[in-house]
């Protein structure tokens, strides 16, 4: 038994009644980021899943304040909130953004990319179930290759995921760290560890989704975890410039034992039309971005 | 919750089932065989891996373990992640209950 189990927050800020799907990722995810950013919080959230969460006006199934924001517009309005509390003297309050892949990778980069740029004392935290599956799953930046979705319905989408941990790096900003609901002890050390340090934060969450990916709501754990055992997604912060694996991805990295992306890909039916070349090509993807880490890692 | 601010229209109340009895969803529900069940077996706290991966966060840790069926929705993350597979789905209904 992990011992630390004991150590997390008691409290539910994700009260139970609400409206996510049975075994969402991000649900399973959200309640270990709110017990970690706990109170003096306050949440910005634009159109998605986490909305839909949020509950109908006027009620919500979440215990800390929220705005809800327009798409574009999510780190500015958390550039908003965070000069409206420092006017008023309230320098305790967290402000944390909360989007989807959608919200980040697409349609929220350029807000994102100036409060980055201008050091805003915020979180940004982006969970991604590589799609946009509020409105159904149609493809985003962040989809991978291969995969089904709405708008990629004969071909599979063509192109590789967006790296947009990359593009946060290019940045300089104070903490990176990324997270998976298979591990929610490494996911609510990094919340906590984000909420202490200051200037712009940038947190990403792989979410499993069950209706969007294809698999059924029991293996949501099972999956996020074959994400990190294979290496489509990799658990690992970066504190003043300095990367490092984390967790899992840690043990991996030292072993070299990572799994075929094969295990990952076959129990998923939005990969189901992948061709074999295009496995291949995913397998190099993967292989190529691990390397790099490697490197980074070592240097 | 803190005192409401007039110059906010629209304001939600934080509620427990905001999306009703969320419990009605479930096809299959989980049980609990508090036999095989780690905490109930060792007679003190350990394991609470349910606990840990309900996205719903509707066990509570105790002994024995406990779920609220009111709002369980039938995932079966908790069944699948269990180490000692103590915990069953079984359709709603088959247990006459
Ligand atoms: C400006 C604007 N464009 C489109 C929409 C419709 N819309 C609502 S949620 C959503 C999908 C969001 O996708 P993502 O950010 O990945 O979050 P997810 O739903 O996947 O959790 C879209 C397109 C909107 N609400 N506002
Ligand atoms: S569509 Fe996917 S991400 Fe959205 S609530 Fe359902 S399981 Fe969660
Ligand atoms: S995961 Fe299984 S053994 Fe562990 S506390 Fe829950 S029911 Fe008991
Ligand atoms: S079936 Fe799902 S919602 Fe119900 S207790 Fe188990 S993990 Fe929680
Ligand atoms: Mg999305």
């Amino acid at each position: 038994m992990p011992e630390n189990i004991f150590k997390v927050n008691e409290e539910e800020y994700m009260l139970p009644g609400n409206r996510a799907c049975q075994g969402c990722g991000l649900s399973l995810a959200y309640r270990y980021a709110l017990k970690a950013l706990r109170e003096d919080t306050i949440l910005t959230i634009p159109a998605s899943c986490l909305t839909v969460l949020h509950g109908l006006y006027p009620t919500t199934s979440v215990t800390i304040p929220c705005l809800n924001c327009t798409f574009a517009s999510t780190a500015a309005s958390a550039a908003g909130l965070v000069a409206g509390l420092t006017a008023t003297g309230k320098t305790n309050t967290t402000v944390v953004a909360f989007a989807g892949d959608g919200g980040t990778y697409d349609i929220g980069i350029q807000a994102l990319s100036g409060a980055a740029e201008r050091g805003t004392d915020f979180i940004f935290v982006c969970y991604d179930n590589e799609g946009y599956m509020n409105t159904g799953t149609q493809r985003s930046s962040a989809t991978p290759m291969g995969a089904l979705t709405t708008t990629t319905p004969i071909l599979t989408k063509e192109q590789n995921k967006k790296d947009m941990l990359k593009i946060m790096e290019a940045h300089d900003i104070a903490y990176i760290a990324t997270t998976s609901p298979a591990y929610p002890l490494d996911l609510y050390d990094k919340f906590v560890k984000a909420k202490r340090i200051r200037g712009t934060r940038y947190m990403q969450i792989h979410v499993p989704c069950p209706p969007g990916w294809g698999y059924p709501p029991r293996d949501t754990v099972k999956i996020a975890r074959l994400a990190i055992e294979t290496g489509v997604f990799v658990l690992f912060e970066v504190e003043n410039g300095k990367f490092r694996f984390t967790g899992r991805s840690k043990s991996l990295a030292e072993k070299g034992n990572r799994l075929p992306l094969i295990n990952y890909i076959e129990r998923q039916d939005r990969f189901k039309k992948m061709s074999v070349e295009q496995l291949s090509r995913f397998q190099k993807f993967i292989d190529n971005k691990w390397h790099e880490y490697i490197k980074k890692a070592e240097a | 919750m803190e005192k409401r601010d007039k110059n906010i229209s629209a304001m939600s109340t934080p509620a427990i089932g905001e999306a009703g009895k969320t419990g009605d969803w479930r096809d299959m529900k989980p049980v609990i065989d508090h036999s095989k069940c780690i905490p109930s077996v060792k007679k003190r706290a350990a394991c609470y891996l349910c606990w840990l991966y309900c996205p719903e966060g509707v066990i509570k840790t105790g002994i024995p373990v406990e779920i609220d069926m009111d709002y369980c929705k039938g995932c079966g993350v908790c069944a699948e992640e269990c180490p000692a597979k103590a915990i069953t789905m079984i359709n709603e209904g088959d247990d006459n209950g």
